[in-house]
């Protein structure tokens, strides 16, 4: 069968788009941004049930509404979004051609029908299992058998970016080494692999135990699998929103990176460093020593931990040198005023890369040591951590690319620019209310996954501190607020992309290309250029990033040494 | 070129280190050391850390001892017609404590300043217990006989809640415990 080799440039970026690549990159976005919009949905029901003054729905029908939510946002949005992203990394990056778009198309279908089963099994009602699906609770069959089909389409999308590598390789379209986005894409694509590999081994069996073709399987055993593949893809979401990070600052600042050597080298540290993820989920669980919950949670010794922090000073330490060198050179912190704070390309992604770090990165580490975790294990704490990741780091990082893509890819004006402007700052900082107060609310013993904290009804009820409800008062404001935020981007999006108008060039046309893309590209001097010309106080290429780098630290030391303090004066155990 | 672009030096891992970089490096592999020692370092010098100890066993040999255990140290009832004992097991021996869909049995009464080993388990699907206002938060699964070496500092009534999702029950899942002089 003939390779289709049709290709578009887009006239304001240079971008190059191999016609297949560019249908799956929307179907891919689109179909993510569906499962956003269910997900927000069911975030509703979750946030006005536990916001305890409102106390919304039925237990029963909370279990399920949170179980979908849970799966919908993280497993179904997410992930839909990333394959976009890595066909984005390969195709576009690379000006290649998709490899094998019949194979993508293949694990579309695969996803979306896995997304679908496993959205009717919780539907039936018989599933609300939550998404770890903790065996011996077992759900309906199809439940499993959606993840898995889900989870082999997205291996068949992985495999479709390698090969777009191998293709964008062997075809020459690029000379030299991918680009850092696309290095840090393959990162991705590689810890996707371990993960996705770690599911099945898991939820094939699983899925037997639930049909009653295997009889038992042991529930620790089960949760260090699962682990394994959970925690391993939230590597992947790390990976996956930097690589975005790095790339609006390419995009909106011509930004480049302080150097290649230190963010490719932070990279691969996830990929060496991942250990048993699990680790840190099973620290107060039975049955492991406590040196292998040591060395494992620590991804031995923090390594990956130290690979966040160095991109978390070299993406805005890029940004502050590309400021500099367009003259907003005064003091400290010029270049940061001086941003663009109403496009929502940058501002959603400085949004997420402060809360990231300050709200999920600290939190993180925290809840990951041995001891602590003793402190906040299963409340409130823990999901107040991964809104600060997941949304606030990874959902945000995406729904700022999307401001990039709506003009490029899908060639629309956005509808409503003045929503666009607002909406990373509604959205983020209602989502650092729902993280932090989610996190209060653990701190103070609640629960998470819980319908009722006011044990109302049982014989033996516990009454939490009247600071606790209003935490969980705030956290319910927070969330609304944060839907409210989540409303305006698909409304825009949505909107946009459907009725928005048309961006048209004159001349445009799919151009056919040879082998690979013409131009062939040119070959350039190996001199080496440093920042010399523009370093700044401290003798330091990025002195505000790294006094803020400095805040960061002092932050966190303090927020470590403090949780400690309050686990020294718990009950002695051991 | 930017990230999005193949770097312009061919030879890019030959670039020299930033000085942002290389300080910002060196300063966070520090902080990262100390957070790796900070979990040896409370094991040898710390007073709450998992003794990880624990035994596979099944759901009739714990709610034997169990049930040994409340026929001899039984001090009386509570809850009504749920008739649930409190027991008074001596200090420094063993106490267990069953998780079950969705109670927790029994009611422990411990004396303040004095070490039990506790055990729990599940008898069926998987629960969290969480001793609340203490914050302390152990996971507890079934066939896994968890035994937690803990000495309360304070007498008073703590709440036990169950803080694993475990069905539709889960939020009625709480006990109590006593700690007495
Ligand atoms: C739009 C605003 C959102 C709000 C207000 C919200 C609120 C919440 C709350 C309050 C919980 C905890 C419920 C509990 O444990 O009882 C929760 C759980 C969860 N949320 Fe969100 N969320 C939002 C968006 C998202 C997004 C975008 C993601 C993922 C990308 C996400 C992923 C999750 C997951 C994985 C859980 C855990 C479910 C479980 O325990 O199994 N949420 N959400
Ligand atoms: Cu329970
Ligand atoms: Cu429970």
């Amino acid at each position: 069968m003939a390779v289709n080799r049709m290709f578009r440039t887009c006239p304001t970026t240079g971008l190059v788009f191999h016609q297949p690549a560019e249908r799956l990159i929307i179907v891919n976005a689109v179909t993510a941004v569906v499962f956003l919009l269910i997900g927000g949905l069911l975030a509703l029901g979750v946030v006005l049930t536990r916001w305890p003054a409102v106390h919304w729905l039925a237990a029963d029908r909370f279990y399920q509404v949170l179980t979908a939510h849970g799966i919908n946002m993280l497993i179904f949005w997410i992930i839909f979004f990333e394959i976009a992203g890595l066909y984005f990394c390969s195709a576009v990056l690379l000006k290649s051609r998709l490899a094998t778009p019949r194979m993508a198309w293949a694990g579309y279908g695969l996803m979306l029908i896995g997304a679908l089963v496993n959205n009717y099994a919780v539907l039936r009602g018989d599933s609300s299992v939550m998404m770890t699906s903790y065996v011996p609770m077992s759900a309906h069959w199809s439940f499993y058998l959606g993840l898995i089909l889900f989870a082999v389409g997205a291996l068949v999308a992985c495999f479709v970016f390698f090969g777009t590598l191998v293709v964008a390789k062997s075809e020459r379209t690029y000379v030299g080494s991918v680009p850092l986005v696309t290095f840090g894409a393959i990162t991705a694509a590689i810890i996707a692999v371990f993960t996705i590999a770690s599911g099945a081994i898991i939820l094939i069996p699983t899925f037997l135990w639930s049909l009653g073709l295997i009889s038992h399987i042991d529930p620790l055993m089960y949760r260090t699998i699962w682990w394994a593949f959970g925690h391993s893809s939230q590597q992947i979401n790390v990976a996956a929103h930097i690589s975005v990070w790095y790339a609006i600052a390419a995009i909106v600042f011509g930004a480049k990176p302080l150097s290649e050597r230190v963010s490719r080298m932070a990279f691969l540290l996830y990929i060496f460093f991942l250990q048993l993820a699990s680790a840190h989920h099973l620290l107060v669980d039975p049955g492991l020593s406590s040196n292998w919950k040591i060395f494992n949670t620590s991804y031995a010794m923090y390594l990956a931990v130290l690979a966040s922090m160095v991109h978390g000073l070299t993406v805005p330490g890029a940004i502050e040198v590309a400021q500099r060198e367009k003259g907003y050179n005064h003091g400290l912190f010029q270049w940061l005023r001086k941003a663009p704070w109403g496009n929502p390309v940058f501002s959603g992604m400085f949004i997420s890369l402060i809360g990231f770090g300050f709200l999920g990165g600290i939190s993180g580490v925290m809840m990951g040591t041995e001891q602590l975790n003793l402190i906040i294990h299963n409340t409130l704490y823990v999901p107040g951590h991964f809104h600060a990741t997941v949304v606030i780091g990874t959902t945000l990082a995406f729904m700022a690319l999307t401001y990039f893509l709506i003009p490029v890819l899908f060639r629309r004006e956005v509808m409503f620019p003045g929503m666009a402007k607002w909406q990373p700052y509604v959205f983020g900082f209602g989502m650092y209310g729902v993280a932090l107060f989610l996190m209060a609310a653990g701190t103070l013993g609640v629960p998470r996954r819980d319908w009722d904290i006011t044990f109302a009804g049982n014989t033996f009820p516990y009454e939490f501190p009247g600071a606790a409800f209003l935490m969980l008062g705030l956290a319910g404001i927070s969330g609304l607020i944060a839907i409210v935020g989540g409303g305006m981007y698909l409304l825009n999006t949505v909107g946009s992309v459907f009725l928005g108008k048309r961006v048209v060039t004159p001349g445009f046309a799919y151009v056919r290309a040879a082998d690979g893309v013409a131009p062939a590209p040119k070959p350039v001097s190996a001199a080496i250029t440093g920042h010399g010309s523009a370093v700044g106080a401290w003798g330091l290429v990025a002195p505000g990033t790294f006094s803020f780098a400095m805040v960061f630290l002092a932050s966190f030391v303090l927020y470590y040494f403090i949780n400690w303090k309050y686990l020294a004066t718990v009950w002695p155990l051991k | 070129m930017t990230a999005i672009h193949t770097p312009t030096e061919r030879v890019w891992w030959k670039q020299p280190l930033d000085r942002a970089e290389l300080l910002w490096i060196l300063i966070a592999l520090a902080w990262c050391m100390v957070l790796f020692f900070m979990m040896p370092y409370w094991h040898l010098y710390g007073k709450q850390n998992l003794a990880n100890e624990a035994y596979r066993t099944g759901p009739e040999q714990f709610s034997k001892l169990t049930d040994e255990m409340v026929s001899k140290y039984k001090v009386r009832e509570e809850g009504g017609d749920l008739k649930v004992p409190v027991v008074h097991p001596p200090a420094g021996g063993d106490a267990y404590l069953i998780a079950r869909l969705w109670s927790w049995y029994p009611i422990l009464e411990l004396e303040a300043g004095k070490s039990y080993r506790i055990h729990l388990m599940s008898m069926d699907y998987q629960h969290g217990f969480s001793l609340q206002p203490e914050n302390i938060n152990i996971q507890v699964l079934p066939g896994y006989d968890h035994v937690i070496t803990v000495t309360p500092t304070h007498a008073g009534t703590y709440g036990i809640v169950c803080n694993e999702y475990c069905g539709i029950g889960h939020s009625t899942m709480t006990s109590k415990l006593y700690v007495v002089k």
